[in-house]
């Protein structure tokens, strides 16, 4: 864990986001559901970072919550946590330099001297206010190890002699150019290769539509519904409806003997949940076997059971589950009740 | 090697226009529409079928995890999120994506998220890529503006699609951490189940895929399932990006066919190892949280997830960082294990405190100062962290040490007896002649 404090002192009383940064900041917030606008906080404060000269102040945190409405803790917190909000002052070229294996293979322990040598120990800032650095962690270039990121540039493919060239450059106002600082084209390897070098990938010919997709079904289904979906949609706990055909078929096969389907109103039906075993599918699912009450589970027979389990392919559990006995005294209890 | 009429990214090295028209030419945005036709239930049966597996890392089928969606829309909105938060130490293979592929990455987007039935995507790419970034949002601004995506589009799935940033923490890769970190809180993992699929962003279904999972969707259906199959071992099927960094004489990027042999990939794009093959001293196969593996069982290894598991290593990302002779393995090692340290989100107290721990051994290993009992114990350690936190950054944290001390235990053990040796033994140290 990286522990980070914040400098109260250099940050001031007040912080207010540049008018330039609003349609970026109407922006971000147009990306979350309403409601959601915390979302945002990563992509504001960095907003906030960058109207600030490069680092969070605690008033710049506080303006942001302020913002998307969240606790100034919450805010805190985040500033915090993610390593690239910086809470102390940093140069106008805020060297980062990546340390992580890959590029310490390739020889970031040498650029480590060089920022010693030119700018001095990290995280502090040169008087000149230029220049500060700091090792962080991998910044996910590695195949153009070793590199540093400045401000918002990589530059890749360093060598003592060119990273200190342009931290010159830098300290005297003048240009420099990101990307890897060898002839090097990206993450190609240098010198060039044959790998993507076919011509017939360029020349439009892959855009041709396809005749037929692989794989296609004979018959395509039918389209599901596109587009938004429906104003009232279906839940995921709602059942196809199952009708006495569709019963009628699967019971053939089962043996046993299918309990007497009953029709029962409404207003005598049981919550059959409060058989401990029974949940709300299997519930529905007795349901469409006809069955309602508890008093109806109490009279089956082991040729009853036996079926049942076969219909809801699971052998053996309404006598584990002591479904019988549960029913039988949960009828009792309504009797007395009533 | 892979022919290159079977790549699917063709401008990984960004030779050529990442926009709108150029990638159209390349092949990307072509007859997405006959791709949706036949339900979403096709498109996972035809991931399934192809054998993809994640790229992120844990290398899990795509199609199965999509299949673990809900099948029909709810009250809650389905979500795609795609994990581009490319942070794990030898990787960066989604960044070429990101800028110089675009397209046919938001094409995926928008497939996937017909397949689970999501109308919104989101990506959340790590903070530090912030000319990905842009490039990425200047491709989905021609895709709305050529009606490819955004609501009553050309294809007939109304989908949206939004860019966010972290800002700078590796632990935003790990997915429940990723959502939570999309949610504006700090990146800490939750814990599950509920799994996403049943409970991710804001609550609702799901699906967290890796970018390069989901880019080679739409090139998968154009080509059939069984095209993709066709590539490597039974089980580790397609084309793969590879990112060799480290000693070797040309690092790079490449797309190169799943279970090529280590030996063939190193020849073939990266000029050899620097210093010759007999220089190569240890392997690590898939970024910096699996296991290194020493010279002689990886030279003909094949790189695929089954091979480099039997090594008790990992494929990964397969982001490959080569180290010769001539590297301090201890001190490599540390460095990762420094990594792990300022990484740990500090929410369990065995990474919490072990990751600390174990970088401070470490680095009296990398010196010798230290006991050769100490040896056993910090296998112990990272043994009581391994398995006993709420993600997987503790194992990661675990895993390379371990691999070390499996295979180089020796070299520990002599560089602690020269620190300890009496000063009169230290080499360079002349005796007088008696």
């Amino acid at each position: 864990m990286a522990l980070r404090r914040f400098d109260l002192e250099a940050g001031g009383e007040n912080f207010a986001f540049d008018p330039d940064t609003e349609p970026t900041i109407e922006f971000w917030l147009g990306k979350y559901p309403a409601g959601r606008k915390q979302s945002a906080v990563i992509p504001l404060l960095w907003l906030a970072q960058k109207d600030n000269g490069g680092w969070l102040s605690e008033p710049a945190m506080r303006t942001v919550a302020d913002r998307l409405e969240m606790p100034y803790i919450r805010v805190y917190e985040v500033a915090t946590f993610y390593t690239m909000f910086k809470l102390a002052p940093v140069g106008k070229h805020h060297v980062q330099l990546c340390g992580t294996t890959p590029c310490m293979l390739r020889g970031a322990e040498d650029l480590k001297k060089v920022c010693q040598r030119r700018i001095g120990k990290p995280m502090a800032v040169t008087d000149d206010g230029k220049l500060s650095w700091e090792e962080v962690e991998c910044l996910g270039a590695c195949v153009n190890a070793p590199m540093v990121q400045i401000n918002e540039d990589y530059f890749e493919d360093l060598t003592p002699e060119s990273f200190e060239e342009i931290i010159e450059k830098l300290r005297n106002g003048a240009d420099v150019e990101p990307g890897p600082q060898t002839d090097r084209v990206f993450s190609e390897p240098t010198g060039g290769t044959d790998v993507l070098t076919d011509p017939a990938l360029f020349d439009g010919s892959r855009a041709a539509a396809l005749a037929r997709v692989p794989n296609a079904p004979e018959e395509p289904p039918e389209p599901e519904a596109k587009g938004e979906p429906p104003a009232e949609p279906p839940t995921n706990t709602v059942r196809e409806e199952v009708t006495d055909d569709d019963v009628e078929r699967d019971a053939a096969e089962i043996s046993g003997d299918r309990p007497e389907p009953m029709d029962v109103p409404h207003s005598r039906r049981d919550d059959l949940k409060q058989i401990r075993g029974i949940g709300p599918v299997n519930e529905a699912q007795l349901n469409d076997l006809g069955i309602f009450t508890f008093a109806q589970i109490a009279g089956w027979t082991g040729s009853n059971v036996e079926w049942v389990e076969g219909y809801l392919s699971f052998p053996g559990r309404i006598g584990r589950e002591e479904w019988i006995a549960q029913a039988r005294q949960l009828a009792g209890q309504k009797d007395k009740d009533a | 090697m892979l022919q290159d009429k079977d790549r699917i990214f063709t401008n990984l090295y960004g030779r050529h226009d990442p926009g709108l028209e150029a990638a159209k030419r390349r092949g990307a945005w072509n007859s997405t529409k006959s791709l949706l036709a036949f339900g979403p239930e096709w498109v996972c049966d035809q991931i399934k079928a192809s054998g993809l597996r994640g790229r992120g890392g844990a290398g899990f089928p795509t199609g199965l995890k999509w299949s673990f969606m809900p099948k029909e829309v709810g009250e809650r909105p389905h979500y795609l999120v795609v994990n581009a938060d490319e942070s794990e130490p030898g990787t960066c293979k989604d960044r070429e994506i990101m800028r110089h592929d675009p397209h046919l990455f938001i094409e995926g987007c928008l497939v996937a998220s017909y397949a689970m039935r999501a109308h919104t995507c989101y990506i959340y790419i790590r903070g530090e890529y912030v000319a990905e970034r842009h490039a990425l949002e200047k491709a989905i601004r021609e895709a709305y503006e050529a009606r490819l995506i955004g609501a009553d589009n050309v294809h007939g799935w109304d989908f949206d699609v939004y860019v966010s940033h972290g800002a700078g923490a590796y632990i935003c890769g790990e997915e429940t951490a990723l959502l939570e970190s999309l949610e504006g809180k700090k990146g800490q993992p939750r814990l599950k189940p509920p799994f996403p699929a049943n409970a991710g962003l804001y609550g609702c279904p799901t699906t967290v895929n890796n970018v390069e999972s989901i880019a080679v969707v739409p090139t998968i259906l154009r080509r059939g399932a069984d095209w993709f199959a066709g590539f490597g071992e039974p089980g580790n099927a397609g084309t793969k990006l590879f990112c060799i960094s480290g000693h070797v004489e040309k690092p790079c990027n490449v797309e190169e066919e799943m279970s090529i042999t280590f030996r063939e990939l190193i020849e073939t794009h990266c000029g050899g190892i620097r210093g010759g093959w007999d220089n190569l001293k240890a392997v690590i196969p898939g970024g910096s949280s699996v296991p290194l593996v020493p010279a002689e069982q990886i030279i003909d290894a094949k790189m695929d997830f089954d091979t480099l598991k039997d090594l008790k290593s990992g494929l990964g990302t397969a982001a490959v960082i080569v180290m010769d002779k001539d590297t301090d393995l201890i001190q490599a090692i540390t460095r990762i294990s420094y990594f792990y340290k300022h990484e740990s989100c500090g929410q369990c107290t065995p990474c919490r405190e072990g990751t600390g721990w174990m970088w401070r051994v470490m680095q009296r290993m990398a010196k010798g100062e230290a006991e050769p009992h100490e040896i056993d114990m910090l296998l112990e350690v990272t043994q009581q962290v391994e398995g006993h936190t709420i993600c997987a950054l503790g194992d990661a944290a675990a895993w390379p040490i371990q691999g070390l001390i499996r295979h180089f235990r020796g070299e520990i053990e002599e560089r602690i007896d020269r620190y300890r040796a009496p000063r009169a033994l230290v080499e360079g140290h002349t005796v007088a002649a008696e």
